[in-house]
């Protein structure tokens, strides 16, 4: 077995710095929750892990000057549950870090790493394409930023460069009468991976719906933003026309695998059917006097 | 090659223990540190025997490293009794028959002690789902259950 170096910087230059040199035989370490399985089983043997919670812009949640929110990629979904009020500007974001694993996984796992893991069914990851993030990363040539829907290249593959780190979710203004919601199936209650999950956010003005986006995961190789979905509902009341419309615009997009977890047909069907009823919670949400 | 040398807080005991960096803080517990209450389960996180708490957050010590402890606090099921005085929900436990074999029943009573001190009045619902990720093959939860919802009720009455 090969020695194993475990570094924990302070800032963010120096772990960009010692990444970037490790190549790739480095590793990322922030919840760790698929870091250590995958050492564990031997599918992974990294030379270096970089552990980026010492770095404070990794482990912050901020409202920024415009009113949204800014997310490190470190942080861990319970720390997210306790913030006092971003869960209640974006309770659809919420539900779905908190679905990931136990309540043992969340005090370390984080929405940060269930993207850079790269599975088309992380179920943080369809919340945060409807809620628009933008994700910041850093690597040698300096900071970028890209859309969230643009971050996933594959089944385990993303789009992050060699030495490139991501370093938060940047999450937009919230206008009065806004909200989202996040539903997934599994065949069990609880501690499962998403056969279907949908993310949708609304805003809605005296009961028309006047902007949505639309996230579907575990549909298709990467998580997908449902563009013909999103157009679907705005404009409209949230009639059965336009949900029906729109629930067809989601399985059409559907390009999924068939395996134990659910057949074509039946994830095609079902990611529709979770379309009418996360865009019926959402409404309810968006429309609740605060 | 050369250990590592962490300092940390374990039940609120300063400790030092030496580590091999790809170590889990489950490794060091049951190892250096010779507080086998935790236990090795399945190791990948899903069967929560190993559950501690990380600066009062609950997490599974085999997804931790141990070199990750350098300055935090950890507890363990050590922790949980006052000396000779066990707490409620070991009491509990013991009283309801909330446990047979025993391996999964430390990581339990951390987790069933982490949801008590976040929500004093948990319904049963809330119980179950907090505990979804400690595994029991024996005793099919409607004892462990009926023990947290009865420890929490009395110590709300004290």
């Amino acid at each position: 077995m090969t020695e194993l170096r475990y570094l924990a910087p302070d800032t963010l230059d120096e772990a960009v710095g010692a990444f970037a040199k490790a190549g790739s035989a480095a590793r990322i370490l922030a919840g760790g929750t698929d870091l250590l399985v995958q050492m564990r089983s031997g599918v992974l043997t990294p030379g270096v892990i970089v552990d980026i919670k010492k770095i404070p812009e990794m482990m912050g949640i901020e409202q920024t000057a415009d009113g949204g929110f800014r997310v490190g990629a470190a942080v861990s979904g319970m720390a997210l549950a306790e913030h006092k009020s971003f869960g209640k500007v974006w309770p659809g974001v919420l539900e779905a870090v908190n679905l990931i694993g136990s309540k043992q996984v969340q005090g370390r796992a984080s929405a940060g790493g269930n993207l850079c893991n790269g599975s088309p069914a992380g179920d943080s990851v369809p919340a945060m394409v409807a809620a628009g993030a933008i994700v910041t990363v850093q690597g040698p040539d300096g900071r970028r930023e890209m859309k969230v829907e643009d971050f996933p290249a594959g089944p385990g593959r993303t789009n992050l460069k060699p030495g490139e780190i991501m370093v938060s979710f940047t999450l937009p203004p919230r206008p009065p009468g806004s909200s989202d919601a996040y539903l997934r199936m599994i065949p069990r209650t609880e501690m499962d991976i998403a056969v279907v999950g949908v993310g949708v956010s609304l805003t809605i003005k005296d009961g028309t719906v006047t902007s949505a986006r639309v996230g579907l995961g575990a549909v298709a190789p990467t998580v997908l933003l449902v563009e013909d979905a999103a157009k679907a509902l705005i404009g409209s009341k949230l009639d059965d026309a336009a949900l029906a419309k729109a629930a067809s615009a989601c399985s059409a997009a559907c390009r999924p695998i068939d395996d134990k977890r659910g057949t074509i047909a039946y994830r095609t069907k079902v990611a529709g059917v979770l379309l009418k009823r996360t865009a019926a919670i959402a409404a309810k949400r968006a429309t609740q006097k605060n | 090659m050369a250990k590592v040398h962490v300092t940390t807080s374990i039940n609120g005991e300063p400790m030092e223990f030496l580590c091999e960096p790809s170590d889990t803080m489950l490794d060091a517990l049951r190892g250096p540190l010779a507080l086998t209450g935790s236990k090795e389960g399945c190791a990948s996180g899903d069967c929560g025997a190993c559950s501690i708490t990380l600066d009062d957050r609950l997490i599974c010590s085999c997804l931790m490293l141990a070199v990750e402890a350098q300055d935090h606090e950890i507890g363990t099921i050590e922790g949980m009794a006052q000396g000779d005085k066990l707490h409620p929900l070991q009491q509990k436990f013991l009283e309801v028959a909330a446990l047979q074999c025993g391996i999964c029943t430390s990581g339990m009573l951390v987790a069933s002690d982490a949801l008590l001190k976040k929500n004093p009045e948990p319904s049963e619902e809330e119980v179950r789902f907090w505990l979804a990720g400690n595994l029991c093959r024996c005793t099919g939860y409607d004892k462990i259950v009926r023990a947290v919802m009865e420890t929490a009720a009395e110590m709300r009455a004290q």
